[in-house]
């Protein structure tokens, strides 16, 4: 031991000696150019791509990364960060990010009905409430251009060529020629051809060319070769920001949550997206349609992380401390194949246990069971054990692994000191065993804990959150957790809620969070014991 | 929602991920926007270029039919793949980005929810809005707007497996009695699943008189509950008794796949499906006929009637040249024809429907479907899909004791949910 101490520092001054710094010249220089060189192209790839769609929050956060990196590695000095930036990138995009976004969609209304912006809604307002004149025909219509350069229309109108712009309504154009019932030359005007067309579609399709009177319609076109009359019901007022329907005299304002708003209440149907404070938050507690089945989730979700971790633990802790015993015989084989479960992805495993517990055909009921009709699924406490027998299953490995490990971090000494003791194998394990696995495997069951307090995959893949409370206010069931109680009310219960959604999953973290600092605050007393 | 939950799940999965952790933003960092480049890349070559969303069976098709129109019209169309549940989704996510799709394949009871989100614009027809057959452009349109060209329309119907019973009774419970008097398994095959089955069950609820919505004189629904009162009563005490708790013929065990299954071993004389299934049966060596279904209340029965169409994103820029491929070739008999050869829906298109009428299996759909109504496009639909199916479910497997209460208790809650959102 001392021996290998004393000889560590003269060696790492050799090393330093010859190879040290970065800008020397020797293959490993090159190996990171060539490394550095592909992140900069990629880099420079993902610039030139958000210049192009003009994301230029893309744009800058890109440069800082990229400006950062470079520093790093190429500095002379900055030997901490060559290790940390790597980390320290991911961590960002990953997690902060991620994070930070979480946590704005949480304050704003994002959801069905509420995803653009106002504008957007206003133009989709008014598109949707543009109708075409009954009983008018289709006129075969060209896109003309005037010699200024205005957009126009010329239009067939029973065998007559009409041609107008935005400024100057339809007038007769009789010396405009016609060929197969398409309007070729105009004169006074440029007949664009379909490509000149889509060189400009926003300009065209926005274009509306009216007959001198606003009460007849104006035509407009979504093809280029095929006109129609059509007549809007409703009308923006830029200067007072508010829609009116032209039939009724109604006007329509922002109402300060994302919608237009009459003064009796009604709504036009497409809204934007706002912050809304704390409401998503408050909902939960306030709207009681959620907070009957909040607290019966509450208590299972509780319930299911606590059973989960406890059962796994134990099983996998049984386990191990079997194929620890010196005399048993193939133990590698064994463990192997004990840790097999581990190695299947979970949704994958949810699925299979669905089907091998259905009640009429699945493998267990069937063969098994020879033709029991169990209702593993379907009924409420059935279910609960079949998740968490399924959640055994596959979490058992795990814990077996990292128990096995930590026992045989146990030194044999202490167990011969006990035996001389006169102590017995139960003694043992409660008094040696037990609170020395603890001081290395607490944190790891903590976590545990926090992963299955959220393990939506599990619930989702073998029930569904079922069977269903029969009659609750929202498809909620008895094996839902919090998380996919989220899912049910927020994505599936008919209108997309990611506002709701977001606040939600917030609060689950702050809850895990809040166990997860006791739990750890706890497990320094279990080092007392040393 | 309906046939495809494991699918829906998976899909799902990935929402609560972007829900929970802001994903939608990774759109930057996403395909979307290596799509886009290529398609500026693209507008600097050709004059315009197009970018459409389909699901497996409709890319290829579609693939096909581009190549034409591409060469016509000197523009670039992308087909962009994706699976059929996630495209609704993705769309309404990346739409308002910007870099959303030109143009989607879709179902027409997305309409309610598209249109409430300001996402696709409407589309005029013209005179080509006579051409396709009437249930297709009605279930397209939304408050007085078309939103889409249809191409197909697919209902559920009877299918009777030939080799196992000959004539086919009016009524449900004499359909029933010949089943069970037949060398099977099962008298009849209807999905339903441990979270219920609506969709399937519908034709027996109307045939009680219990439609989901009302409508009013021009047949378009309403968003006011229909399916409770005592027509809806009736037939959930009719589910009841011909469920787990009675006769036994309907089981929350018997999911898509395993009624697929056994009806294409020859399980069971009949099964109500789709024909998305009838392959796997033509597959299996079955002789088989399609028929309408019997009712089992005093009125028709009538299923369910979805249509698949084209949408056009509102965020697009090249609104002309995706109106123009819409109305101008997507609506032609061709591109129709080519469509119902990979996914076998009914043309919507009735010149097409007509070229496929000699087909029996067509015709015995589109029999069926006659006196099918559209699925409501609606949002306040989607509100109604889960409570549906889980009371079923429940009625089903006698969960629920009282059927009729279980019944009412949910036409309740789905008021609740729909007056909450």
């Amino acid at each position: 031991m001392s021996l290998r101490t004393e000889n560590k520092p003269t060696s790492t001054v050799d090393v330093r000696g010859s190879t040290s710094h970065a800008r020397e010249m020797n293959k490993f220089f090159f190996v990171k150019l060539v490394l550095m060189a592909l992140v900069n192209a990629f880099g420079l790839f993902v610039l030139y791509s958000s210049w192009q769609v003009g994301h230029w929050g893309m744009l800058a956060a890109m440069v800082v990364l990229l400006v950062v990196v470079n520093w790093a590695y190429f500095s002379k000095r900055m030997l901490a960060a060559k290790f940390l930036v790597p980390g320290l990138v991911f961590l960002c995009v990953y997690q902060l990010f991620t994070m930070a976004y979480t946590g704005y969609v949480a304050f704003t209304n994002y959801g069905t009905g509420h995803i653009g912006t106002k504008e957007a809604a206003i133009e989709a307002n008014l598109a949707q409430n543009e109708h075409r004149v009954e009983g008018t025909p289709a006129y075969p219509l060209a896109v003309v251009s005037s010699d200024d350069e205005q957009l126009g229309f010329a239009i067939l109108d029973d065998g007559a060529v009409l041609v107008g712009t935005s400024d100057s309504p339809f007038q007769p154009a009789p010396e405009a020629t016609v060929a197969d019932g398409a309007i070729t030359a105009v004169p006074g005007y440029e007949v664009l051809t379909f490509e000149e067309i889509l060189q400009q579609q926003e300009e065209i399709t926005t274009l509306r060319v009216g007959f001198g009177d606003a009460e007849q319609g104006s035509i407009r076109t979504q093809t280029g070769s095929t006109g129609f009359l059509y007549q809007p019901s409703l009308s923006y007022d830029e200067a007072t920001g508010a829609l009116t329907d032209t039939t009724t005299g109604v006007v329509y304002r922002d109402n300060g949550e994302g919608m237009f708003a009459a003064d009796d209440g009604s709504t036009l149907r497409v809204g934007w997206r706002v912050p809304v404070g704390f409401d998503n938050f408050t909902r939960m507690f306030t709207d009681a349609r959620l907070s009957g089945p909040f607290l019966q989730v509450l208590v299972w979700t509780f319930a299911f992380g606590f059973l989960s971790v406890a059962t796994t633990f134990f099983l996998g802790l049984f386990f191990a401390i079997v194929f620890n015993h010196p005399r048993v015989r193939g133990r590698k084989v064994i463990r192997s194949l004990l840790i097999l479960p581990y190695a299947f992805p979970g949704f994958l495993s949810g699925l299979v246990w669905a089907g091998l517990l259905n009640r009429r055909f699945g493998f267990i009921n069937q063969v098994l069971l020879g033709g029991a009709e169990i209702p593993w699924l379907t009924d409420a406490w059935l279910a609960r054990l079949s998740v968490i027998g399924v959640n055994l299953w596959l979490g058992f490995p795990y814990m077996f692994l990292i128990t096995t490990g930590a026992l045989q971090a146990i030194s044999s000494d202490m167990y011969e000191a006990a035996r001389l003791d006169g102590a017995r194998v139960w003694r043992m394990f409660r008094s040696i065993t037990l609170p020395l696995l603890m001081i290395s495997v607490a944190p790891l069951l903590i976590a545990s804990f926090a992963f299955n307090f959220n393990n939506f995959n599990l619930i989702y893949f073998v029930t569904e959150g079922g069977p269903n409370f029969p009659g609750s206010p929202i498809a909620v069931g008895a094996t839902d957790i919090l998380i996919s109680m989220v899912y049910a009310v927020a994505i599936e219960s008919g209108s997309t809620q990611y506002g709701l959604a977001s606040a939600m999953s917030i609060l689950i973290f702050l809850m895990v969070g809040l166990i997860s600092w006791l739990g750890f605050r706890q497990t320094r007393k279990l080092e007392e014991v040393l | 929602m309906r046939r495809s939950m494991m699918i829906t799940a998976a899909a799902g999965l990935t929402l609560v991920l972007a829900a929970c952790s802001g994903g939608t933003a990774e759109a930057p960092e996403e395909p979307g926007s290596a799509d886009s480049d290529q398609a500026d890349g693209g507008e600097e070559q050709a004059s315009g270029s197009l970018t459409v969303w389909a699901d497996e069976l409709r890319a290829d098709a579609i693939t096909d039919i581009v190549a034409q129109f591409e060469e016509d019209k000197g523009v670039d169309v992308e087909v962009v793949e994706k699976n059929f549940d996630d495209i609704r989704e993705e769309f309404l996510a990346q739409a308002p980005t910007g870099e959303g799709p030109d143009v989607i394949v879709g179902a027409h009871d997305w309409a309610g929810e598209l249109v409430t989100n300001g996402v696709v614009s409407p589309v005029e027809l013209g005179a080509t809005a006579e051409e396709f057959s009437e249930v297709a452009v009605n279930a397209f349109t939304y408050e007085g707007q078309v939103y889409g060209v249809p191409y197909g329309i697919e209902n559920i119907a009877l299918v009777r497996n030939n080799d196992l019973a000959s004539d086919t009774p009016d009524t449900f419970d004499d359909l029933i009695a010949q089943g069970e008097d037949a060398d099977a398994e099962y008298p009849v095959l209807i999905q339903v699943g441990e979270e219920g089955d609506a969709y399937h069950m519908y034709p027996l609820q109307t045939s009680f008189g219990a439609p989901v919505f009302e409508t009013d004189e021009s047949g378009s629904y309403v968003p006011e509950l229909a399916l409770g009162g005592e027509n809806g009563e009736a037939f959930a005490e009719y589910l009841g008794s011909i469920g787990q708790a009675g006769s036994g013929v309907l089981d929350t065990a018997i999911t898509g796949d395993i009624a697929k299954e056994a009806f294409a071993n020859g399980e069971s004389p009949y099964m109500i499906t789709g024909p998305w299934n009838i392959s796997a049966f033509t597959d299996a060596g079955l002789d088989i006929s399609v028929l309408p279904i019997p009712g089992a209340g005093p009125e028709p029965a009538a299923p369910f009637v979805g249509v698949q169409g084209f949408y056009v994103s509102s965020y697009s820029e090249n609104a002309v040249l995706a109106n123009e491929f819409l109305v101008n070739y997507a609506a032609t008999e061709d591109v129709q024809i080519a469509l119902y050869e990979t996914g076998g829906r009914i043309p919507a298109l009735t010149a097409a429907a007509d070229a496929l009428a000699d087909d029996p299996i067509v015709a015995g759909f589109a029999e069926a479907g006659e006196a099918g109504v559209p699925m409501p496009a609606l949002p306040e639909i989607n509100a109604v899909w889960t409570f549906w199916g889980t009371t079923q479910a429940d009625i089903v497997s006698g969960a629920a004791s009282d059927p009729a209460a279980a019944w009412n208790t949910m036409v309740e809650n789905i008021q609740g949910a729909i007056d909450a959102a």
